[in-house]
């Protein structure tokens, strides 16, 4: 390791203009002649549109159009939308309802996009807004996913009978039913995750232009994967073939999943723009149009059974979810319930038996997609609720439950797909019990006690999928899409490099990680390395970041494409010092001859490369070389995760004392970074537990936690300073070894938090956010 | 219409802009500083804030014509030259940040928090001073930290200038 290579602290490149007010995001771009979009949206949760009346807005001062779904029909645009099949238990596909850009007779939450209005400035067209007239007939709204199927449910999508998209299943549900028929125990839980906002602080915006002359549309956005939002708005939507659509993702504001999808204002935003003559046309969301849109996430309700056997080892599981996915499928929203939940139903345990069923429902609600850790939370939750309750039914100690079942050879075949390639759940464990003093609990306990409070411990042991995903297995499954990842590395003839990745880095450092990675490689200083992601324009074609792809996929393809550059530099450079080409090691900055004083600067073998004057005989000049990377399998991240709380009896307060995250992520790249994304994620799974959650009117609809007034962010005094723990079985998948870093933080948490305050007040359950009120209740319900 | 001068980073500005222009669509729109950010409507994120005349405020809040005659301060104006502010070196210094979207408001409105409570900041008033701004990924931790490392700086190199 050197000093900025791998595993070494290195301070983020980007910092810089971030500090100072020069970071460029998507609302600090003004094209010349920009135009403003200002939507009208639906106040209603489910309606029929009788009427439009645009006359009035459209004479309003400044307005230049004001578009409705009738003209967006009119003009064979396409719909959006899902990406990924999903196919039920007895073999049909799913039922997708269409998904036009701007609604078209029906609106189905409330929020959803009735007409556009474009004026000169942003305040005269939400002026405008106000003065389109849209006659609406009520009709009668479903919110609640457990009542979507209900007799008599209102129906929201014609090709969706009684609201259900699909019935999945996975596992052997004899096998399952066998063990718990015999089982010595069954442990049964209902339980709720609660529907969250993602809520980047940077809202969305999109900006589209269209050059007549070139016939060529540009779309400046807030994405996490500009080249698939290319891809769909290219061969879905219709807008243009790909080589006449840019778009351009420059610094994104955080995402956290909600700025994976493709959304409707991104195809309006273009079209207008044609539609209009060619100005651009820019929409920036207010906070509580992103409530209203960004798409939401979790909302499952789970019915779970556990079976031990009389040694306590579990031999069964059987879960069925029901999924709510709003009133539209989003882009990856299928996935989210099935692939990238029921996959890890077995959490960190040899389980023999697992059967999940998934129905998945629309509703009068936000469309629900993926938000951080995206169906692995709601499957660590489960898994890790029903084994501490397991634990206190049984009348064992949590921590010896865990360890009894865990998985303890690798590679581990779960009956649910996955294959674990290496892990060592003992030592995550035993990192966290070391540093949260387990053994001290009882006496923290009593102490508490003694001053009032009610003291509690809770456990999480989490599994994640990550490094997403192997191409053909994903194919396999439905996707629609492959999970490789592309780079291409251009030395330049001074020998400074840039990196092009498909990639996108909102907030986790790319800049900083991938560049400690060419000089750990070449030995280029990282401020002579440059990465570039962002723009379909620069770079050829990629996935993008989520799911802790970037380091386990995106870094892979990037060591690919260097393993290339640096065969041809030492063939040069053999050619260059008379040398055999085995003999020849790139180190420090220098290309040598091992065992001799020979060498020459990095630079120098560049150069040669391009004044092509002396290279090898037959050799291309130029220093330039691309790769794409398919991974073999997926990673898996795992932790144990420990959380004290103390909960004040006469308020219902609860405090976080300490928590503990021993995660085991493989290698690393730069610890900073990884701590931070773990102190992040955990923020937002404290959030879930203890403070955030969507609250929709069950009646009309309305969406009663739509801005920051009413729903509650996690502050900086809302959460503890974290205990943070690294321990390493490097990936054997990839080349770094690496798994992912930035979700097990806001899976793994929730659980811990939920299962400490249940400790602390000794009841069974409670339903999160554990808000005061609710402790409140609990504890006057338990004392009763 | 109405016409507002007041002093931004040092330079005087006067513009003629709508009554009802917010302070922070005047810094963004019409001056072209962009480095102070909108993450709410209902001024409880604080990626807006801005100091006038020496106090931290929440532009999203006020309306340009509310800051004639006043002094501005944006996260443009705060290093000196090429010389980090020391709130600014030291979120870097501690990472505290990532998708920097909330990070003008934050430094801006840590500048404010230290010069009221200089070395006597400890970390349960930092956690209590940032109650109006929000941050959604760093989890406040680095944060924190990198407060408390510029308070306990700056009262060293007020120390020693004295």
């Amino acid at each position: 390791m050197g000093v900025e290579g791998i595993g070494a602290r290195v301070l983020r490149k980007e910092d810089k203009r971030f500090i100072t007010g020069k970071g460029r995001y998507t609302d600090d771009i003004e094209p010349k002649d920009t135009t403003y979009a200002v939507f009208v949206r639906s106040p209603h949760a489910h309606a029929r549109i009788l009427s439009i009346d645009t006359a009035e807005a459209k004479a309003a001062p400044g307005v230049i159009d004001v578009l409705t779904g009738a003209d967006l029909a009119g003009d064979r645009i396409g719909g959006l939308i899902c990406g990924w099949m999903i196919h039920s238990k007895d073999g049909s596909p799913m039922k997708a309802g269409a998904h036009p850009a701007i609604a078209h007779e029906i609106v189905r939450h409330v929020g959803d996009q009735v007409a556009v209005v474009i004026a000169e400035t942003r305040q005269q067209a939400r002026d405008a807004a106000e003065m389109v007239m849209v006659d609406y007939e009520e009709l009668p709204a479903v919110v609640d996913p457990a009542k979507a199927q209900a007799p008599g449910a209102p129906q929201i999508h014609p090709e969706a009978p009684n609201n259900l998209i699909y019935d999945w299943h996975i596992g052997d549900a004899a096998a399952t039913d066998a063990a718990l028929a015999s089982a010595a125990r069954v442990v049964r839980m209902d339980i709720v995750n609660n529907r969250l906002v993602p809520n980047p602080m940077e809202p969305r915006v999109a900006i589209g232009s269209y050059d007549a002359g070139e016939e060529h549309f540009t779309l400046w956005n807030t994405s996490q994967n500009p080249h698939v939002a290319r891809l769909v708005l290219s061969a879905f939507v219709g807008i243009a073939p790909e080589h006449k659509l840019r778009v351009v993702a420059p610094d994104v504001g955080g995402g956290f999943g909600s700025k994976i999808f493709i959304y409707p204002e991104e195809t309006v935003c273009l079209w207008a723009s044609k539609k209009i003559g060619g100005r651009p046309v820019k929409w920036t969301s207010d906070r509580t149009e992103a409530f209203l849109t960004d798409c939401h996430g979790r909302d499952h309700v789970t019915r779970a059974e556990m079976a031990f056997d009389a040694d306590n080892r579990i031999t069964g599981f059987k879960v069925h979810t029901i999924a709510n996915l709003g009133a539209y499928m989003s882009t990856f929203s299928s996935s989210v319930p099935t692939y990238l939940y029921a996959t890890l139903l077995s959490g960190q345990y040899a389980i023999p038996a697992i059967y999940a069923e998934v129905e998945a429902v629309y509703t009068n609600t936000v469309p629900v997609d993926a938000y951080r850790g995206a169906g692995r939370p709601e499957a660590t939750y489960l898994v890790e609720r029903m084994m501490e309750t397991a634990a206190r039914e049984i009348g064992v100690d949590p921590v010896e439950l865990r360890r009894k079942n865990f998985v303890k050879s690798f590679p581990h075949q779960t009956p649910v797909i996955m294959c674990y390639d290496a892990g060592d759940y003992e030592k995550t464990m035993s990192t966290a019990l070391a540093a949260i003093d387990y053994a001290g609990f009882p006496a923290r306990k009593a102490e508490a006690k003694a001053r009032g409070k009610l003291r509690g411990i809770g456990f999480s042991c989490y599994i994640e999928a990550c490094g997403i995903a192997p191409s053909q297995a994903v194919g396999s499954l439905g996707a629609g899409v492959g999970l490789w990842e592309s780079a291409e590395v251009r030395v330049n003839p001074v020998g400074t490099i840039e990196i092009l990745t498909g990639s996108h880095s909102h907030g986790q450092g790319h800049e900083t990680t991938f560049a400690q990675l060419v000089h750990e490689r070449l030995g280029v200083g990282i401020d002579n390395v440059q990465i570039v992601h962002g723009d379909t324009d620069k770079v050829q074609f990629g996935m993008g970041t989520y799911g802790s792809r970037s380091g386990a996929v995106g870094m892979s393809a990037i060591v690919k494409a260097l393993d290339k550059v640096e065969a041809k530099v030492r063939k040069i450079a053999a050619h260059l010092m008379e040398a055999a080409e085995t003999d020849i090691v790139v180190e420090g900055g220098e290309v040598k001859v091992a065992g001799t004083d020979k060498a020459l600067p990095f630079a120098t073998v560049a150069l040669a490369a391009y004044t092509g004057h002396n290279l090898p005989a037959g050799m291309e000049p130029g220093l330039k070389e691309g790769a794409f990377y398919d991974p073999t399998n997926f990673t898996f991240p795992a932790g144990t995760y420990v959380c004290e709380v103390e909960v004040d009896p006469e308020t219902g307060k609860v405090t976080i004392e300490r928590f503990v995250a021993a995660d085991d992520f493989g290698n690393i790249i730069n610890p900073n970074i990884v701590e931070g994304q773990v102190h992040g994620g955990l923020a937002q799974g404290i959030g879930q537990a203890l403070l955030e959650g969507v609250s929709y009117d069950m009646e009309s609809g309305q969406l009663m936690t739509a801005s920051y007034m009413d729903y509650c962010m996690p502050r900086a005094d809302d959460v503890p300073s974290y205990e943070i723990f690294h321990e390493c079985t490097p990936c054997p998948g990839n080349p770094l070894g690496m798994k992912g870093c930035g979700e097990a933080g806001a899976i793994g948490s929730p659980p811990a938090v939920i299962n400490a305050i249940t400790d602390a007040i000794g009841v069974r359950d409670i339903a999160m956010p554990a808000t005061p009120a609710r402790v409140w209740a609990a504890i006057q319900g338990a004392a009763a | 219409m109405v016409s507002v001068s007041m002093t931004v980073n040092g330079k005087s500005v006067t513009r003629e802009v709508e009554d009802r222009t917010l302070l922070v669509d005047f810094l963004r729109g019409t001056l072209g500083l962009t480095g102070t950010h909108v993450g709410c409507d209902t001024s409880q994120c604080g990626a807006c804030v801005v100091h006038v005349d020496g106090v931290a405020v929440k532009s999203c809040t006020a309306l340009a014509a509310q800051a004639d005659g006043s002094m501005v301060l944006t996260i443009e104006g705060l290093a000196n030259g090429d010389q980090l502010h020391p709130v600014q070196a030291a979120f870097r210094e501690h990472h505290g940040l990532q998708c920097g979207y909330c990070t003008p408001g934050m430094i801006m409105a840590a500048v404010d928090m230290i010069a009221r409570h200089g070395a006597d900041l400890d970390e349960a008033t930092i956690r209590h001073e940032l109650e109006g701004n929000i941050c959604r990924c760093t989890g406040y931790h680095n944060i924190v930290k990198a407060i408390k490392a510029a308070a306990d700086e700056m009262a060293g190199m007020a120390q020693a200038a004295e």
